[in-house]
């Protein structure tokens, strides 16, 4: 399998008018060809941030990087992070294209869509216009929109949130990149939309195989189409598995806690086991494991480390990794019972 | 469009009729005889009587409106007999004061009023859009800081102390515009002349205008830049100088461009203060002097240009702001 | 008094687009004729796409938005056409919980002020005093009572959510409705405050409309499920049935659609996928609004409009309903 894209370390501050916010705080990941990883977390967790450090497209001089983020660029391997402005610019869009969340805001109002999806090609192809409108609509044909000359010519505010995806989408293919971000790019959109665009995804990575990174906090969405997935929590990884794994035999309390605290279309109207507090504050971490405060199994851990030191992302198994001080085989039994009433 | 067209038309004739309705309404209502201010010192009751008749104050208030619409389209006779004259259509009326038809003041003026204000416009957009964009970039360093601290004094200062500042230093100290200039010159016949009579005028508006472009250009810019579509574009590679000329200051001149087109109405009305600072004969000064006199057709005549101006510009920027923003088209 | 709290009957609201000739102006039809019941106690959830007219539909019940046409009855009284001031005293029986935490609170007032507004509003001074039924009411729903002179933006999304639910009880209100209140919030976020609005509702007995377009969460709330598509009501079902065995064509689709946190299933499911756009709401497809989209669709949709008609325990609204 063909690596497109190692994160190591990865650690992104803000400065604030409050303080430094930690939001990614040594976050490493891996995403190859053919395969779509899934980044889920809710907000705060550092998930968006990560994704964005992917492309360079913080705001320069707001955020301050460090670790490496290695792209696939058609077989050389580039750091995001020591590159320089150009060099961003030429991987953006070629190497690495992004999708995002608000199809509306994010497609520029004033400008004939077939412009735009052009300029995408124009930018590292210069000169050739006639070539950038064909592709235009070869693309706008290959993501499903009917009558594309005719549709080129018109404005974003023309067309519907399903079909302004499909645009994006159309945008995002315009260099045939290997790499795919995804952030979030269906949660603004109705659920039959949404399995569209889903669908979409699925058979054009197939197609190119590409490889995807996919930001949500949806989890149906990940159980529809992730591969590997990472949870991400106050700007950690604190558990790395194969799809099933995350869902089945899960090894972190907060990833357990998510699935007991998601609503299913199941037979049974239990109530929901809600986590109890919030996500605590990326300015002032608290020591120890960030989310001692809220897990139900702190005395299951040994040494009660959960408040003092932070745990490292280990496992018995090389691909399926949680942080947690609670021994893996206790909390394989823990979780299991856990696991197979929600899923009854 | 055509709908849209008309519809605009009559209401821009409707508004006419108002104002100026109004304007008669109120000097019908102020306590004064105009016959009285027909003449000067050897006045005779005599005289202003004749005067009444033959300016048509004796006649009942609408009769008045009558005439003074018919005027316009038609020309307007005063008085009768070997007495009698004409004044032509478009006939605003006859100012006594200045023995003359008011259409032949508003063209002498017109000129001068036009050059002062395009040219502030010219200056003004320049300047304010210019150091705008600089504030924007340099967000929070210097140069923006510099620039909130011209516009703070640019907006604290009248125009009236700027023009005289100006007029006191440049023109009486230092020499560098003479001060007894042999009046307007068209550009087309001397254009130095004609710079040099606007040049002070000109900074003297736009220094008051471009503040407040500046102002709203900074912040036009900081919250497009920060707009999802801006991100897309960066996301595609796209250099920093093309994301800004292509994508955000398009977004960001609509807005600019109207509002210069309203503010530019609204000096065609006559820039009053800088007119009469700088000594300049344009339709403010005509408009004030004719207040001041209680000239009522002139006073009538200016008004009406002014709303109509305003109107026409009003119509002009919303057909603009069609093209410059999709959404906003009629299909 | 009979059992139902509430009775709709064909409520329309249409918005005039401005545009348009004489005589065929247009308008958008965002609910066109609904009707349903609501009994004392239950949940109904109003689920449907963007578009569908359900958060119209819920305004409308509480005629925060005047309606076109049809009747609103509300505790054995016809209040379509009540004036504002007669609907103030009915007001305190009917309240409204607005999705998004972060516009529904005024920024610029306590939450004591926030929640108290309620009584202020309708006169009322609680036997306890105002200040110590405020706080009751913010302990009732998890919050500090100390944070009485707080503000808005001193608190998060979930919590701000919970203050706008304790305006909404603060008169014990017989009837709520819930705007899509838990869109707008985290997954553990969201968990809470499902629980929290079951608790209330179940002590209180307070009925409730509860209006969301994600079926997930409609489910674990609801007694019965309303499902609208372009301002008509497709489907009416106990909300065990209709998950189990959905008669509507749309409601298959749209539980097709939404994924669950099992990949398993997931893989091996078959899903609906529905072709083409939603049409708009100012010109809908004639017969049944859902026929452009529908696979069994046959000449009959396209000229018949489907009345909501009976079927098992579910009202469904179809020519060719499905798992008869």
């Amino acid at each position: 399998m063909t690596e497109l894209l190692r994160i190591n370390d990865l650690k992104v501050s803000f400065k604030t008018d409050d303080g430094l916010v930690h939001a990614v705080d040594g976050v490493s990941l891996t995403v190859n060809a053919g395969e779509t990883v899934a980044v889920v977390g809710e907000s705060g967790s550092g998930k968006t941030v990560t994704s964005l450090s992917v492309m360079g497209l913080h705001k320069k001089g707001q955020a301050q990087l460090s670790g490496s983020i290695s792209v696939n660029d058609h077989g050389t391997f580039k750091d995001v992070i020591s590159l320089n402005d150009e060099e961003i610019r030429d991987i953006r869009g070629r190497a690495v294209a992004m999708i995002f969340q608000d199809p509306m805001s994010s497609l520029h109002p004033f400008y004939k869509i077939g412009n735009q999806l052009a300029e995408a090609y124009l930018v590292h192809n210069r000169g050739k216009k006639k070539e950038a409108m064909v592709r235009a609509l070869e693309m706008l044909e290959l993501v499903g929109i009917p009558e594309p000359k005719k549709r080129a010519e018109e404005f974003p505010h023309q067309f519907s949130g399903g079909m302004r995806q499909r645009v994006m989408i159309a945008m995002a293919l315009m260099n045939s990149p290997q790499m795919l971000i995804a952030d979030e790019p269906t949660t603004a959109l109705d659920v039959t939309v949404q399995a569209q665009i889903l669908t979409l995804l699925e058979k054009l990575k197939k197609e190119f195989n590409m490889g995807i990174l996919l930001i949500t906090h949806d989890l149906g969405v990940v159980a529809q189409v992730a591969d590997r997935v990472n949870v991400m929590y106050a700007g950690r990884i604190i558990e790395e598995a194969p799809v099933d794994d995350i869902f089945y035999a899960p090894l972190a309390p907060y990833t357990l806690g998510l699935l007991k605290s998601v609503p299913r279309v199941t037979a049974n109207n239990d109530r929901l086991k809600a986590i109890p507090g919030q996500p605590p504050s990326l300015i002032n971490l608290p020591v120890g494991c960030p989310f001692a405060p809220r897990c139900e199994y702190k005395e299951h851990s040994a040494e009660s480390g959960c408040n003092t030191t932070r745990p490292e992302l280990l496992g018995t198994s090389a691909t399926h990794r949680a942080r947690c001080h609670i021994p893996e085989s206790l909390r394989q039994e823990l979780f299991a019972k856990e696991v197979k009433e929600l899923l009854a | 469009m055509l709908k849209f067209l008309s519809q605009r038309a009559i209401f821009t004739i409707l508004t006419i009729l108002i104002v100026s309705a109004v304007v008669f309404g109120i000097f019908s209502i102020l306590p004064f005889d105009p016959a009285a201010l027909t003449c000067g010192q050897r006045c005779t009751d005599q005289i202003i009587s004749a005067n009444r008749i033959r300016l048509g104050f004796d006649k009942p208030i609408y009769e008045q409106y009558w005439l003074f619409l018919s005027g316009i389209f038609l020309g307007r006779t005063y008085g009768s007999g070997s007495a009698a004259f004409t004044c032509p259509a478009p006939s605003f009326g006859y100012s006594f004061n200045e023995n003359a038809c008011v259409t032949d003041m508003i063209r002498e003026s017109l000129p001068i009023t036009i050059s002062l204000a395009i040219g502030a416009l010219i200056m003004w957009l320049l300047v304010g859009i210019g150091l705008g964009i600089i504030a924007a970039k340099f967000k929070n360093r210097w140069p923006d800081t510099s620039s909130s601290v011209f516009v703070l004094l640019a907006t604290s200062l009248p125009t009236f102390v700027t023009g005289l500042a100006l007029l006191i230093w440049v023109t009486i100290k230092w020499k560098w515009v003479p001060l007894s200039l042999s009046g307007y010159t068209s550009l087309f016949e001397n254009p130095f002349k004609f710079f040099q009579y606007f040049i002070l005028p000109w900074i003297t508006l736009a220094i008051a205008y471009a503040a407040i472009y500046t102002r709203f250009t900074r912040a036009a810019l900081l919250e497009t830049l920060g707009e999802d579509y801006i991100r897309t574009a960066r996301a595609k590679g796209v250099g920093e100088r093309v994301v800004f000329f292509k994508h955000t200051l398009r977004a960001v001149l609509a807005p600019i461009i109207t509002l210069a087109g309203l503010d530019f109405a609204g000096l065609i009305g006559g820039a009053i203060i800088t007119e009469t600072i700088f000594n300049l004969p344009g339709l403010g000064r005509l408009t004030l002097r004719s207040v001041y006199e209680f000239d009522l057709s002139v006073v009538l005549a200016t008004t009406i240009l002014a709303a109509t101006v305003v109107i026409v510009m009003n119509l002009i920027v919303d057909l603009f702001y069609a093209v410059l923003d999709p959404r906003v088209r009629i299909t | 008094m009979s059992d139902a709290i509430l009775k709709i009957e064909n409520l329309v609201k249409h918005f005039p687009t401005g545009k348009g000739k004489r005589g065929e102006k247009e308008v958008v039809k965002a609910v066109d004729g609904i009707s349903f019941e609501l009994k004392a106690g239950e949940t109904i959830g109003l689920v449907g796409e963007s578009g569908c007219g359900k958060t119209t539909a819920g305004r409308t019940i509480l005629k925060l938005i005047e309606p076109t046409s049809g009747k609103i009855i509300f505790e054995d009284k016809d209040i379509t056409d009540y004036s504002s001031s007669k609907m103030r005293a009915v007001r305190a029986q009917m309240q409204i919980i607005f999705q998004d935490p972060y516009s529904a609170l005024n920024p610029r007032q306590t939450i004591g002020k926030i929640i108290s507004a309620p009584f202020e509003i309708q006169g009322i001074t609680p036997t306890e005093g105002t200040k110590t039924a405020v706080q009751n009411l913010m302990a009732r729903v998890g919050l500090n009572p100390e944070h009485y002179n707080r503000y808005p933006h001193e608190f998060s999304g979930g919590q701000r959510q919970r203050i706008g639910i304790a305006r909404a009880i603060a008169l014990k209100p017989r009837f709520i409705v819930a705007d899509e209140p838990v869109s707008a919030l985290d997954v553990s976020i969201q968990a809470q405050v499902i629980n929290l609005l079951e608790d209330l509702q179940q002590e209180e007995k307070i009925s409730m409309i509860f209006i969301a377009h994600d079926l997930s969460v409609v489910q674990h709330i609801s007694n019965r499920v309303a499902v609208m598509y372009l301002g008509k009501m497709m489907e009416i079902a106990a909300t065990a049935d209709l998950y189990a065995k959905p008669h509507h064509p749309y409601t298959t689709a749209l539980l097709s659609a939404v994924p669950q946190p099992d990949p398993r299933s997931e893989r091996t499911r078959e899903r609906i996928i529905l072709t083409g756009d939603l049409p708009s709401p100012i010109n809908p497809p004639s017969g049944c609004v859902f026929n452009t989209r529908c696979w069994k669709a046959q000449d009959k949709c396209s000229t018949d409009v489907p009345q909501l008609l009976q079927v098992g325990g579910s009202q469904v609204a179809c020519h060719f309903p499905e798992n008869i």
